[in-house]
């Protein structure tokens, strides 16, 4: 009877695979989440104890959620994508891919909140922003006597040479945002030549976004280009990081939030959506650690995070700039001419 | 009227199914009830059932049988894909695609095995039904759980904005120069993605090989005093989640890591970054790779017969000829499995490279961005997945050519088979040589991982001790119920060890009745079904993780955000480690002892039960322990596929290792670290070590060597 038992095993495996999938029901929600997981717990957590509803959380980058939510098009698993980098937000909503929603939450926003949420025609809307920048070691800094930099253009003098890391555009939102604002900061002729520039003095082009941020914290470089916020993170941990805000002024991103077209939990997605716009609902970043500027005009901002109101920020042009076209020209651009090019 | 055993076993497993669970997805009523209501299609697939019952006394029987399973598997699959086909002729109540439910499917498998039977009974697969249900139950799984998906990932990343792209831009885009430039020979330049690729799987594949070997030799053939230690040693690198080993190389060999620091205070070596790149990836792919080729090459040194070394002895050839002639000669098929693994393995590592790859690019991270990164471009990845599949496959090809019309056999059943030979009077001396350093290198690692979860930052030589990591992600407080897991880890952890536990055993009877089937039968198509059962190894984790929520998202299997898909996922990708595994162990088995046991006419199952299991313990060993450690450390495949009730351990740890929480990531992989090695320790203790009834000699003097 061996061989039967074989296929009744076999059988068995097969019948596991079919088990029926988790339906959803009244009173739930799905959400997914690209923060860092110690924010996006106390947020359900909050969220369900003053709503009542039930919520499953998923947490993964912005560029994984958004390839999921893309190949799930067909039969949506989840109701509202909270977070992440506002381009794979935009990229979803030209796509097709997110709900028109206006929140009545609208008014209480800062303005660059409800310019995404026009941009996008109401299929999402800025929830936090960030602005680019640098985490310098200041440990490195006083080894080496170089004097602290305060702009772009100091990244390329030849004392950062081999010192300063970025990660590759290509793979990582923060770094095509670099790309991006220095196009909009100084041209797009002159941003290549600095970037070209820039490329000597660059040691490796990461995969991930926040990984120069740990690199300068742990000394593997001298400099690491990222969101201003993951520098924060670093030095609040303790790392001898010093974050700067260029000089030149620098371009930012948005954290976004849409909700998923096709949402099995829309009424529920809405509700999470109106409350995630409260001050009460931004204010649990600060305690997860979390240094990005609310867009509740009201939520208060964490005193560590950068000040944006000092930042020189750019009239950053999300629409051009996340449009899948121009992305890909200033990227295939940014192969042929910076990434290629020797390093001597 | 004399009942039929097989006939009558599949038909009520069917039946069972359709009685007992509910036949459709979303649906509670079983089938019974279905039919009753009239569902046309579930209404066939019972009738079919019921009829194959009947005992084939005559070849028209089974001929009926295989028709009319054939139909109803049919209908099941119009339903699922095609509904409107049907609902129009009545045979479904709606139009809506038919989404398959447990009792459905256990009903479709037995349709399969059916069906499988009643071609062997009219010649097909030798008249053998035992054969016949493997294949044909394995390659329906196979179909469904490996080609389908990627079909549909394929399809729909060739198609452009308008319909599919022209050849001849499909040319292009093979042949970008990004892709395939030798730039990096000439200095300077970058080189293609396929090409560091193809030279770093080459390098590791080969480096894995001689490291695997001279720690197999050391472990079976010297007198080595702790050959325990010996494993748990060379065991530590495969249990552990990739993203550990990157982050304790740089803290060891980073610009300010500890052996660097070193180096540069008493020798003023220069402070570099050379451990991004090239030689990282590479270290850390050996480091985890070669022990995976000591496990596979030491089970084969064990279950290589001595007896040809003997004869070799006794005609005076030297030690150093035995060895060379004899002894690695008779591994060469292990040799080269070993090779190709670990090739395969690098190409599609996914963790190594994205930690310490630097400016580095190879294949696998190139596909995960292009799916997942700024550019948002799924055709690309397509184009690099065909390449990576390619690579992988014309490995597998090569290794056939090789080693095609070759006889391995020692285990010939023909009693005892004597002593190994000792190795050349040297060697033992060279292996350590080899070996030393590279436990230095694994010890080092280990210390570091064994250390930077109990310390605040070990990144940053914040060496102040804690225990606050492991309270954040693993604390435990009593409550009402008992025992409460406070700690935020914990769910991922349960899930993990469920998922691996679940679906180690399920590879491994997988993986090796399809070796056996490759083995030792003949029949036609055998090739193509090698084919398929391997292809699925050759797939990067990224476009699998993909292709599955693609294909089973819908009707009519529709299983993701569930345990099954995770299950599906790790058994159909880690088996062909087993297939593997098992044609290496029974090439070196004599089919006179099948014919043996034949000729005493036991059926073929009995044969494999009783006869052939024994002999390939070592193998099923290796198979449970590398599915269950792989089903625990994957990453890439996976990443996708989890869900928030149906995390994984994994998944857990790059969210850490993504939020710059290093040491939280390193107190949990040391955890599981230590979680697989009990669990190793338990297969071992459960499945047994091999015995193939050598005699106990006393282990060879061997001069040099500081065992």
């Amino acid at each position: 009877m061996n061989k039967h038992l074989i296929g009744l095993a076999i059988a068995g495996a097969l019948s596991a695979h079919a088990m029926p999938s988790a339906q959803a029901q009244q009173g739930e929600l799905v959400v997914y989440c690209t923060v860092q997981e110690e924010w996006c717990r106390p947020m359900v957590q909050a969220f369900e104890a003053k709503t009542g509803i039930k919520v499953s959380m998923t947490r993964k980058s912005s560029g994984e959620t958004y390839a999921q939510i893309k190949a799930e098009a067909a039969n949506p698993r989840g109701d509202v994508w909270w977070g992440g980098t506002g381009d794979p937000h935009l990229q979803a909503a030209e796509e097709n891919l997110t709900e028109e929603y206006r929140s009545p939450m609208l008014a209480q926003l800062l303005p660059w909140a409800v310019k995404q949420a026009e941009q996008s025609k109401f299929r999402t809307v800025g929830i936090y922003a960030g602005a680019l920048g640098y985490g310098v070691n200041t440990k490195m800094l006083a080894e080496k006597k170089i004097a602290e930099p305060k702009c772009w253009a100091d990244l390329i003098k030849a004392e950062f040479k081999d010192e300063v890391q970025v990660a590759d555009p290509n793979s990582s939102g923060t770094s095509y945002t670099m790309l991006a604002t220095m196009v909009q900061l100084m041209g797009e002729d002159k941003a290549f030549d600095y970037l070209k520039a820039l490329h000597k003095n660059i040691n490796q082009y990461t995969k991930s976004g926040a990984a120069p941020a740990r690199a300068a914290a742990t000394g593997e470089s001298m400099v690491g280009i990222v969101f201003q916020h993951d520098a924060v993170s670093q030095a609040v941990a303790g790392a001898p990081l010093k974050v700067v805000s260029p000089c030149e002024g620098t371009g930012y991103e948005i954290g976004s939030m849409s909700l998923i077209k096709g949402a099995k939990n829309l009424a529920n997605a809405k509700i999470w959506y109106d409350w995630a716009l409260t001050p009460e609902a931004q204010e649990i970043g600060e305690k997860a650690k979390a240094y990005q500027v609310p867009s509740n005009k009201s939520a208060k901002v964490p005193p560590a995070a950068p000040n944006l109101a000092e930042t020189k920020l750019i009239d950053y042009d999300f629409a051009k700039y996340g449009s899948s076209v121009e992305r890909t020209r200033l990227l295939k651009k940014w192969d042929a001419e910076v990434k290629t090019a020797p390093k001597n | 009227m004399k009942l039929d055993r097989f006939s009558l076993f599949w038909s009520m497993a069917g039946l069972l199914g359709l009685a007992l669970l509910p036949a459709l997805n979303g649906d509670a009523r079983s089938g019974l009830a279905l039919a009753a209501s009239g569902h046309g299609v579930v209404l066939v697939t019972l009738a079919v059932l019921v009829i194959a019952a009947v005992p084939p006394s005559r070849r028209a029987i089974s001929w009926v049988e295989l028709g009319l399973a054939a139909l109803a598997l049919l209908l099941i699959g119009v339903a699922g894909f095609r509904p409107l086909a049907l609902s129009g002729l009545g045979l479904l109540p709606s139009p809506a695609p038919l989404n398959l439910g447990a009792g459905l499917a256990i009903a479709a498998v037995a349709l399969v095995a059916l069906a499988a039977g009643a071609s062997a009974r009219l010649g097909a697969f030798r008249n053998d039904r035992f054969v016949a249900t493997c294949v044909a139950v394995i390659g329906a799984l196979v179909i469904l759980f490996v080609f389908w998906p990627v079909s549909r990932m394929l399809v729909e990343a060739f198609a452009g904005p308008s319909g599919f792209v022209s050849a001849g831009e499909l040319l292009d885009r093979l042949s970008a120069p990004d892709i395939w430039s030798l730039g990096c020979l000439g200095g300077g330049q970058a080189c293609g993605v396929a090409v560091n690729s193809l030279g770093l799987g080459l390098l590791v594949a080969g480096l894995s090989t001689v490291f695997g070997l001279a720690f197999a030799l050391l472990a079976t053939r010297t007198n080595v005093r702790m050959p325990k230690l010996f494993d748990a040693l060379a065991i530590l690198p495969i249990i552990t989640p990739p993203f550990v080993v990157g982050l304790a190389l740089i803290v060891l060999f980073g610009r300010t890591g500890i052996v660097t620091a070193t180096l540069s205070d008493w020798f003023g070596l220069p402070r570099t970054r050379w451990i991004y790149g090239l030689p990282g990836v590479t270290i850390a792919q050996v480091l985890s790779q070669a022990p995976l080729s000591f496990i596979i090459l030491s089970g084969a040194l064990k279950a290589l017969s001595p007896t040809l070394e003997e004869a070799a002895q006794t005609l005076r050839a030297s030690r150093l000829r035995i060895f060379m002639t004899v002894t690695l000669p008779l591994l060469a098929p292990a040799l080269l499995n070993t090779f190709l693994l670990a090739f395969v393995e690098s190409l599609s590592d996914f963790g190594n490279p994205l930690v310490l790859g630097g400016s580095f690019e190879v294949l696998s991270t190139k596909i995960f961005f292009a799916i997942a990164g700024a550019q948002h471009e799924p055709a690309r990845a397509a184009i690099l997945a065909l390449i990576l599949l390619a690579f992988t496959l014309a490995a597998f090809a090569l290794q056939m050519r090789l080693l095609a019309g070759t006889s391995f056999v020692t285990v010939s059943g023909k009693g005892d088979s004597g002593l190994p030979s000792p190795l050349p009077a040297a060697m033992p001396a060279g292996l350590w040589l080899i070996a030393a350093p590279w436990i230095a290198l694994t010890i080092a690692v280990y210390g570091v991982v064994l250390i930077g979860g109990f310390v605040v930052d070990i990144g940053r030589f914040d060496l102040t001790p804690t225990l606050a990591h492991f309270a954040t992600g693993f604390a435990v407080g009593t409550g009402d119920a008992g025992l409460v897991w406070l700690g935020s880890a914990w769910n991922s952890f349960w899930v993990t060890v469920w998922v691996a536990g679940i679906s180690a055993p399920l590879t491994a009877m997988v993986g090796l009745l399809t070796a056996y089937v490759l083995a030792r039968q003949e029949f036609r198509g055998r090739r193509a079904f090698e084919f398929m059962t391997l292809l699925s190894f050759a797939i990067p984790g990224t476009v699998i993780g993909i292709s599955y929520i693609l294909a089973f998202n819908v009707a009519p299997v529709e299983i993701t955000g569930t345990l099954a898909i995770l299950i599906a996922c790790f058994v159909f990708r880690n088996m062909p480690v087993g297939v593997r595994a098992g044609m290496a162990a029974l090439s070196q088995i004599d089919k006179s002892l099948d014919e043996a046991s034949a000729t005493l006419r036991a059926s073929t199952a009995r044969t494999l039960v009783l006869v052939i299991l024994p002999l390939i313990k070592p193998a099923i060993v290796a198979t449970l322990i590398y599915s269950f450690i792989q089903a625990m450390t994957a990453v890439s495949a996976v990443i996708f596929l989890v869900t928030a009730r149906y995390n994984l351990a994994t998944a857990y740890v790059v969210g850490r290792v993504e939020a710059g929480e290093y040491s939280l990531a390193i107190a949990y992989c040391a955890l599981m670290i230590a979680f697989m090695l009990m669990v190793i320790w338990a297969v071992r203790l459960v499945v047994g070590e091999q015995n193939l009834g050598r005699r106990l000699g006393e282990p060879q003097a061997v001069s040099g060597g500081p065992a």
